[in-house]
């Protein structure tokens, strides 16, 4: 599936073409790689290896560092290229270790680099927690801001890709739930160029959750035009961070969701679609910060909303949307909010996950019992 | 020799066969391990012994004053070939003296603080003076320190204000210093944690040519940590100019050495990852100055990075909410008093005739200063500002943060009208 998807920011953003051509150029928009003009259909990966590139072409001090991420590329193949093109200083292989890979970053975030970081795994990020909990997250707060850790933390989340144990966890809740920590996830093949490139100039710690199944799904995109866009906003000093997307709009009801959920979520809408209710798609894409503003404004709109995430609902984010939600939009609700997530019970083996992740019918019972007959 | 030093496997392999060899050797990377840069030949070359010999430390833990404050002769300071020790300079002699007589007298006086209320809490490092000076003064300016909680006489050392390294345990703040002015990483209570951040600011230090050693410290109890593990082996690996100094002062709060480690000693751990080791009398202020400053020499010369054990003692309880008499006896305590840091220097440089009255007083004089900037500092209450809860966990305050930080400034508004209508009636 490869949802062609305008996100609000690239209606805030309707850089013209003339202007978007010159700014890259203004920009020295240096990316050797992908420098065709025009739309092309790239996958999430070639965009988010592309966002990498572009800010290594962009800033010597931003490094790529992981397990697997040199030669071979990495496992997913998101640093393809990057230490042939970079050399093995800005893109290189660690020992297998990831508390060791983030504590490693801090050091060099603190002094003067821009580290960009692979974990190979959303679980595999697990033994990291304690740097990322106790010092990435607090390190600013800690020094009263005299310590930046500009540094994104790349996880590889969540499933649907028929992986064994400890390769489809989604994580996010975790970090989320960690003050200090922005959490990005996005779901199209144009935000993945555009948020990592607004992850790593962040001047905050991202973590950044890529929704592995989504690797290989494929969109048309204008690099160029993206480009340009990044210049212009680092120009004006403005960007799409911490905005949520209205991913499809419609009038009767509200699915929120992110990340991996964004394509279940277009699926479920255009099925409704068919019998005639129509579903406004909001694409979280920032957990950290939340746009409060763009989800409450679509739920007032439509009255109705149905929350979508492939995470354990128990404490989770779809939880913290829905009491959200529920505390600004509570005189606009004509039903009480739903939320359609994977169960409590550890990520399932392969055979077993088509009946725990979200899908387009529980989506659509969800939505169907949001009191339609009052 | 048995230690393969074969670091061919990790030479980046060539895709393509057609690949420029000119693009490899300009991308080759300053921070990356490579053949050359194998610390085991060079340890052959430049000392004419063996790896083994090189990376294990010597027989015996390096001592130059004994506890009676009399040097050693040369053949009993535990050097051997390839460990072999200079005698600091008088300068730097009289140097650490005078910063041994503050760290006792700030150990002090910040208990005493503790004891009136003045401070939450004191871990002291009563006993280790001698560890921490060295640590402080073997360093270069541009140099990094990356210290633990029970440093705060090392960090004091290195020029961080002693009122603003206490903050953390007044309770002001979690940190009272910018780590980047002095260089020194900022102290708190994760064990080992820090050891990696001093690795990545020696990491890209080194990726920017520069010349930084970083000198990193963790306690005994802390080599248990998963961090000690790939710290060692993350800075060996790439070659990283990092000294991990350890202060081996036997307990873990309550928990002695033996239940941490079986490993013969703690500096034969650097074996395993490819580094040199060495043990050293911690309460020897001179040995400490000549081991940790030849470690800081060969990282800057581009040795890798070394492992330093200190054998030394925690004279008091862990903090002040310990009680050591549950898990140690007072005679192993009076035995540690007989080898005090300060008194053996204090004998030795006096006998040595460096130290005469008149400069021992205007060291007192020195401490004495310390002490009262610490009581005057301390005794001070400082207001806390409550918006601070929220100015710095982002950059920029997120939008549900200028939310809460609004509901909280509304709380004290209406508590303090309440107490103005209170006051008026």
């Amino acid at each position: 599936m490869s949802p062609t998807v305008t996100t609000s920011s690239e209606a805030n953003n309707n850089v013209s073409a003339a202007t978007a051509r010159a700014a890259a150029k203004a920009a020295g928009a240096a990316a050797q790689n992908t420098d065709m003009t025009g739309p092309q259909t790239i996958t999430l990966a070639k965009a988010l290896n592309t966002a990498m590139a572009d800010a290594m072409h962009a800033d010597p001090s931003v490094l790529v560092f992981g397990e697997d991420v040199g030669m071979l590329g990495g496992v997913f193949r998101i640093t393809d290229g990057l230490t042939e093109t970079f050399g093995q200083t800005r893109c290189f292989d660690t020992p297998l270790a990831e508390s060791g890979i983030v504590g490693m970053a801090v050091g060099m975030a603190m002094n003067g680099m821009r580290p960009v970081i692979e974990m190979q795994f959303d679980a595999f990020a697990y033994p990291a927690f304690e740097q990322i909990v106790s010092h990435v997250a607090k390190m600013h707060n800690r020094t009263k801001g005299a310590v930046k850790l500009p540094m994104v933390i790349r996880v590889p989340y969540a499933g649907g890709i028929g992986g064994v144990e400890h390769h489809c966890d989604s994580s996010e809740a975790y970090y989320a739930h960690t003050a200090g920590l922005k959490v990005f996830t996005p779901a199209t093949v144009a935000d993945g160029y555009r948020m990592l490139r607004e992850a790593i100039d962040s001047d905050d710690p991202v973590m950044f959750m890529e929704p592995k199944k989504l690797y290989w799904s494929k969109d048309q995109v204008d690099l160029a035009a993206l480009r340009a866009e990044h210049a212009a906003n680092t120009e004006r000093g403005t960007s799409s961070e911490g905005r949520a997307a209205v991913a499809r709009p419609g009038t009767d009801a509200t699915l929120i969701a992110y990340g991996p959920s964004i394509p279940t979520a277009l699926a479920a809408a255009a099925a409704a679609a068919e019998e005639g209710r129509s579903l406004e798609v909001i694409d979280v894409r920032s957990i950290v910060p939340f746009d409060d503003e763009t989800v409450c404004a679509s739920v007032r709109k439509t009255g109705r909303a149905v929350v979508i995430a492939e995470a354990h609902g128990f404490a989770s984010v779809a939880s913290e949307i829905v009491a959200r939600v529920q505390e600004r939009c509570f005189h606009h609700l004509a039903a009480p909010i739903r939320r359609v997530t994977g169960f409590d019970v550890p990520y399932p083996a392969p055979k077993l996950e088509h009946y725990y992740l979200p899908g387009v019918d529980r989506i659509l019972d969800a939505v169907d019992d949001l009191q339609w007959e009052d | 020799m048995t230690i393969s030093a074969d670091h061919t496997a990790q030479e980046p392999a060539t895709k393509d066969a057609q690949e420029p060899a000119a693009k490899e050797t300009a991308s080759q990377p300053a921070g990356q391990q490579a053949g050359s840069q194998d610390p085991a030949s060079e340890a052959v070359r430049k000392f004419g012994i063996t790896a083994e010999d090189y990376m294990l430390p010597a027989r015996h833990p390096i001592q130059m004053v004994g506890p009676d404050g009399t040097l050693n002769p040369h053949t009993e300071q535990g050097t051997q070939p390839g460990h072999e020790y200079g005698l600091p300079s008088d300068a730097e002699l009289l140097a650490a003296y005078e910063q041994l007589v503050v760290g006792r007298r700030v150990n002090d006086q910040n208990s005493a603080l503790v004891r009136q209320g003045r401070m939450a809490v004191y871990p002291s490092s009563h006993g280790q003076e001698a560890c921490q000076v060295a640590a402080a003064l073997c360093l270069a300016e541009g140099d990094w320190l990356f210290p633990t909680y029970r440093d705060s006489v090392a960090v004091m050392a290195r020029g961080v204000d002693p009122v603003q390294t206490m903050t953390l345990f007044r309770g002001d703040w979690h940190g009272g210093y910018d780590p980047t002015e002095h260089k020194v990483g900022i102290q708190c209570t994760p064990l080992t944690t820090q050891l990696l951040h001093g690795v990545g600011v020696a990491h890209a230090a080194k990726l920017r040519g520069e010349d930084t050693v970083v000198l990193a410290m963790c306690g005994d109890g802390a080599t248990s940590e998963g961090d000690f593990h790939e710290a060692l082996n993350f800075a060996a690996v790439f070659h990283l100019p990092v000294v991990f100094f350890v202060q081996n002062n036997q307990y873990a709060i309550s928990v002695p050495l033996a239940h941490q480690s079986v490993a013969p000693s703690l500096a034969h751990k650097a074996v395993g990852y490819g580094m040199a080791g060495e043990r050293v009398d911690g309460n020897d202020v001179v040995a400490l100055l000549a081991v940790l400053g030849r470690a800081v020499k060969l990282a800057r010369e581009g040795s890798g990075p070394l492992l330093v054990e200190a054998h030394t003692y925690r004279m008091q309880a862990h903090t002040n909410a310990d009680d050591a008499t549950r898990y140690r006896q007072d005679s192993e305590v009076a035995q540690w008093v007989a080898k005090d840091p300060l008194s053996r220097t204090q004998t030795y440089l006096t006998g040595r005739g460096l130290l005469d009255d008149d400069a021992a007083d205007r060291i007192a004089g020195k401490a004495e200063a310390v002490a009262t900037q610490l009581r005057d500092g301390l005794g001070e209450d400082v207001p806390v500002d409550p918006q601070d809860l929220f100015n710095h966990v982002f950059s920029t305050p997120t939008q549900q943060l200028k939310e809460q930080s609004a509901m909280l400034a509304d709380e004290l508004a209406r508590d303090a009208a309440s107490t103005a209508t209170e006051a008026g009636k």
